[in-house]
Order: structure tokens, then C-alpha cells, then sequence
């Protein structure tokens, strides 16, 4: 640490202004402020800082979601392995073909990403805007393991570009960018992501992983099997064998990249909650939206609508819910900012996710549709629970 | 002769195409550039029909604008318009079904295009007949051109057509990976178009950019 510290000490009189680099000036501030606090203050006025700043808040996002992508990645060589019969591969080669497998999304996100920030602040002489830094890990994590990596680039640049670029940078965006990218993918290129062959990797990288698919290969996902049946069926893995409820809590099911873990999320809603970065408000109310829906369904659903039957348990488990109420949902920025509107804004989000599961079989997974609609809707709850606490302590000046 | 082709004049036939665009200055006649401009030729008929209906309607309000009662020239006006819109409708079933078919409804609400009452109301009901015309083309132009590049950019990169002929939709282009954009047909996708057309534009203009 202190010889980084005293390497940028060195370098950094040739971005100031006069030295040769000063055109990347503003990378290097991104940079310097990215590993270190910056010890300025501020020069007029009396403010009161938070002792942690953004930079430092996106740094343990990106911590709480490690564990989610390290499962992720080993899921998907696990999966891969089991569609070509070789599951007992062991662990290395499971990991290390899923690591090879992600690690191109992960660098294309973060490059194209962190390129047209780079490009808008230099060109606006501004500083660099941190908020990629959690967009440009989440995006590789809610797409599926084959979606091409040139579509992958073109829905990034376009959300960066269109989503937070134009309303003005990092906190001022309506809709979280990240959800926004997969939802650029999924109505521009439906069959890269969705139905049923794109959520197990097939081919093999660097001669790891290399076998024919077994005959019994199925690649839907639970959500996705359920959405096409009428009866209850048993759910089946992507080699034919019934899929158990700890397979889906652990995460040995095909979906999203980092999506199918129960457990990995939890250890990543734990760390946001324990730094207190995540509001366990809005964790919690999506929560008991997706129950509190999921009964309803279970009492007054059609009762050959297998995805209306399914108990609630189930509802959390499968897809994005997990992934999408920790990590999604509590996004500070496109999520409501009262804590009474953080009760209402997390049920919607819940409740929105299983009726759009329920009641239209052309999108088995609600979450992004569920949290991009509640994104509009943020500030109108904001505004009537301010105006509501306005008007509850005028009545209370007057009668007196 | 000199007269018909003033300073003035083509001012008011040449301003319409960029600096009082009705589509990307003025904000008028969005509807119909989100619905018909999933492919270029709906577009173009579309556009022409607009301009042809804008020209004319401008033409006759200005003729009987002193005769005109104040209190009833909305609906005189509609009337005007809806007549030129069912000669419109009634020539593009005759002459070109197909398309008509596409555009559907969009044809008969080019009645409620504000475009149209915003040209009759500002201008046609204050100028001579030469002047309304021109401007009536002018405005009727300038929203073709929006609708044509919007089409153009959702035709080409939706469906990798161009006036329904391929353009990318070629064997030797799908081997390389490269997919059409389903959402390029969707609504949606016109509005950011029609979005990029008017930063495109005010990054051009400096006197468009407000301080």
C-alpha cells in the first residue's frame, strides 16, 4: 500500500496541469481516488461527510457479490460438465472452465463501460464517475452464459450511453443500468436470452471441457419448464434427473450467471446489510411482497396454472428473485429514498415479480420487469409520503 | 417572379427543414413517428401523404381566411382536413393497397396530426395563399425527412432491410455472429431515434442550445 501510495506520489506531477499526460488526467484522478481516499476537503461552507464516500460503498457492493460470481462461475462448468455426462470432472476443472467462460463478459462490461465513462468525463472535463464499477460486475452476472459478447458490448454501451449518460451521470439515473442492459438484450435479441439452450455452455475453451452433449440434454430452466407446462411436473436438471429443492436453494440449476445461489446471495445480503450499505427495508419487503403474492396465487389461481400452484418457497428460490431483491432492488439511487416509501417500493417489487410470473407465460421471470416498473414509480411514492408526513404535521400545528 | 421567390419565402419553405423542424424542434406529430416507422415505405407514403394534405389544407384556409368566422374556424378547418385526408386514404387504397393496409388507422388520424392544425391556426389563417403553400411544403418535408431517417435506421437495423430488400440478412454476415435488433421494431426504439436526430441536431446549431 505504501509503495502504491508513493509510485502515484511519483507519477503524479505529469497529470497536473503543464505535464505530459495531462490529457488522462481525469482517468488518474479516477484512479488515485479509486485506491485511496482522497484527503481534500471541501474549501467554502460547512459540510458534514459520511466517513465512507461512494467510491468506498461501490467497493464493498462489488465485495458482496463475490460470492455470488464465484458460485456462478463454478455452476457454470458444473452445468457444462453434467450436459456432456462428466460431472465427477472435480473442482478445478469445474471452476476453471466457468472462470474462463465468464471472464470474457466480465472484462467486455467493465471495458466498454468504464470506456464511454472515461470518454464523457474527459470530454466534459469532469471526474471520473464510479458508478460502472457496480454495473459493469452486475451485468455480466444477470445474462446468460451464452449471450454473445458483441450484443453483450452493444446493450452496455447503449444503457451507459442512454440510461445514465443522458439524465447526467452517476445518481441520476431513473432506471438501474445494469437491469436496463438485460433488458435492451431481451426485447433486441429474445433468442439469445430466453427459451431453452442458452443457459449451459456447450463448447469446450482451450481444449477444457470437450465431449458430446448426453442424449437426454435438456436446457430449460426450472422457470422455464414450468412456464410451459400445464400439469405439476417434477423439475428436471439439464441431464434429465429430477432437480431437488436443495439443488435449487444451493444453486446447481441453469440460469443467469450469478442468479441461481440462494446461499452465495445470502452471504452477499449479509455483508451489504452488516456494513448497512443495503436497506434491509427494502430486502425484506420484496420478500414478503413475493410470499405474500405467492399465497394469494396458490388460494385463487387457475388450478392447472402450474406456475399460480407453485408454494411460495419455491417462487423465492428459482430465477432472479434473490438476486434481484439484494442487489437490484436496494440500488440507493433508482429505488425509493423515504423509509416508509422503501416498504411500499420493495412489496411492489416483490408482488409485481410473481404476477408477471403468474399471468404471462411469455416472460417466466418477472424481477427485471418488476424492478425497472417500480424504478418509474420511485419518486411518486417518495413525493406521497413526503406530501402525507407535510400534511399529518400541518393538521397537528392546527389543532392545536 | 422575383416576388414569389423572396428572402422571405424561402425562409419560410427552407426553415421547416432544420431549425423549426416540426418533429424535432417543435415536438409535434410524435405519434405517428413512433407507429409507422418500423419500415421505410410506410414512412415515405406516410410523409408524402402529410406533406400533400399539410400543402393543400394550408392553401384553402388561407384562400377562405377572411371569410372564416372566428369562433368556428377549428372545425371549418377540420373539415378542410378531413376531406383532404379521405381523398388521400381514398387514392392510396386505389394505388397502393399494400401499404395502405400497413399504415391502417395512421392514415385517417393524420386528421388529429397537430402538425396540420398547428400550420392552418399559426400561419395559413394570417397569409396569402403562395406563402401557406410553401410553408405547408415546407413543414410537410421536414417531417418526412424525420420519419424517412427514423425508418431507415429501424428498417435497416431490425429487420437488415432496406425498402424490403436485404441488406444484412445475408448468410455470409449471420456466420459472423451479427443478430437483428427486435427492439429496433418496438416503439421504443423510434423515440431514442427521434432522440439522437435532435442531439445530433442542436450539437450543429449553437443558436438552438439553451444557456
Amino acid at each position: 500500500m505504501k509503495a502504491l501510495r508513493n509510485y502515484l506520489d511519483k507519477i503524479k506531477p505529469n497529470f497536473e496541469e503543464g505535464g505530459k499526460l495531462h490529457a488522462f488526467h481525469s482517468v488518474f484522478d479516477g484512479f488515485e481516488s479509486f485506491m485511496f481516499v482522497p484527503s481534500t476537503t471541501s474549501k467554502s461552507g460547512t459540510h458534514i461527510h459520511d466517513a465512507i464516500d461512494s467510491k468506498r460503498i461501490m467497493s464493498i457492493v462489488v465485495i458482496a457479490l463475490i460470492p455470488a460470481l464465484l458460485f456462478g462461475m463454478y455452476n457454470v462448468g458444473y452445468q457444462h460438465f453434467l450436459a456432456i455426462g462428466q460431472e465427477n470432472a472435480g473442482f478445478l476443472n469445474l471452476f476453471g472452465y466457468g472462470f474462463l467462460a465468464v471472464l470474457p463478459k466480465i472484462i467486455v462490461s467493465y471495458v466498454v463501460g468504464l470506456g464511454i465513462e472515461f470518454i464523457v468525463a474527459q470530454w466534459k472535463n469532469e471526474e471520473i464517475q464510479e458508478g460502472f464499477l457496480v454495473s459493469g460486475i452486475l451485468i455480466p452476472m444477470i445474462v446468460p452464459i451464452d449471450c454473445p459478447l458483441w450484443i453483450l458490448a452493444v446493450a452496455t454501451a447503449f444503457s451507459v450511453i442512454f440510461v445514465k449518460e443522458i439524465f447526467g451521470g452517476t445518481g441520476m439515473n431513473v432506471f438501474n443500468v445494469a437491469l436496463m442492459t438485460r433488458a435492451f438484450l431481451f426485447f433486441g435479441y429474445p433468442s439469445q436470452m430466453s427459451g431453452d439452450v442458452v443457459w449451459v455452455a456447450k463448447g469446450s475453451i482451450f481444449g477444457l471441457g470437450e465431449g458430446t452433449l448426453v442424449d437426454s440434454f435438456s436446457g430449460a430452466t426450472p422457470l422455464g419448464q414450468i412456464a410451459t407446462t400445464k400439469a405439476e411436473v417434477a423439475i428436471h436438471a439439464i441431464n434429465g434427473s429430477t432437480a431437488s429443492l436443495s439443488d435449487m436453494f444451493f444453486g446447481f440449476i441453469p440460469g443467469s450467471i450469478g442468479e441461481t445461489s440462494v446461499v452465495a446471495i445470502a452471504i452477499g445480503a449479509f455483508i451489504l446489510l452488516w456494513t448497512g450499505i443495503g436497506s434491509w427495508k427494502t430486502m425484506v419487503s420484496v420478500f414478503v411482497g413475493g410470499i405474500v403474492m405467492g399465497l394469494i396465487f396458490n388460494q385463487f389461481g387457475a388450478a392447472d396454472n402450474f406456475m399460480a400452484q407453485m408454494p411460495w418457497y419455491q417462487h423465492l428460490m428459482l430465477g432472479g428473485f434473490c438476486f434481484g431483491a439484494v442487489f437490484m432492488a436496494t440500488d440507493p439511487v433508482t429505488s425509493a429514498r423515504t423509509e416508509t416509501g422503501k416498504y411500499i417500493f420493495g412489496f411492489l417489487v416483490g408482488a409485481m415479480a410473481i404476477i408477471i410470473r403468474v399471468l404471462n407465460p411469455g416472460y417466466p421471470e418477472g424481477m427485471m420487469l418488476a424492478i425497472l416498473l417500480m424504478n418509474i414509480f420511485a419518486p411518486l411514492i417518495d413525493y406521497y409520503v413526503v406530501q402525507s408526513n407535510t400534511t399529518r404535521r400541518i393538521k397537528r400545528a392546527i389543532n392545536k | 417572379m422575383s416576388q414569389l421567390f423572396s428572402k422571405k419565402n424561402k425562409d419560410v419553405f427552407f426553415n421547416p427543414f432544420n431549425i423549426d423542424n416540426p418533429v424535432t424542434v417543435q415536438v409535434l406529430g410524435i405519434c405517428s413517428a413512433l407507429a409507422v416507422t418500423a419500415k421505410l415505405e410506410p414512412a415515405i407514403v406516410m410523409g408524402l401523404s402529410v406533406t400533400v394534405i399539410v400543402a393543400f389544407a394550408n392553401v384553402i384556409i388561407s384562400l377562405l381566411r377572411k371569410t372564416i368566422p372566428n369562433r368556428i374556424r377549428i372545425i371549418v378547418q377540420l373539415v378542410v382536413v378531413a376531406a383532404l385526408v379521405t381523398i388521400v386514404s381514398e387514392v392510396l387504397k386505389a394505388y397502393a393497397y399494400d401499404v395502405s393496409v400497413q399504415l391502417s388507422v395512421y392514415v385517417g388520424l393524420i386528421i388529429t396530426n397537430c402538425i396540420l392544425m398547428g400550420r392552418l391556426e399559426a400561419f395559413a389563417m394570417q397569409n396569402a395563399p403562395w406563402e401557406s403553400f410553401l410553408d405547408g411544403l415546407g413543414n410537410g418535408i421536414g417531417y418526412a425527412m424525420i420519419l424517412i431517417v427514423v425508418a431507415f435506421f429501424r428498417e435497416l437495423l431490425g429487420a437488415g432491410q432496406i425498402l424490403g430488400f436485404n441488406i444484412l440478412n445475408y448468410d455470409c454476415i449471420a456466420n459472423t455472429g451479427y443478430m437483428n435488433n427486435g427492439l429496433m421494431l418496438m416503439p421504443p426504439m423510434a423515440l431514442i431515434i427521434v432522440g439522437c436526430v435532435i442531439w445530433v441536431q442542436r450539437a450543429r446549431n449553437k443558436e438552438m442550445q439553451e444557456q
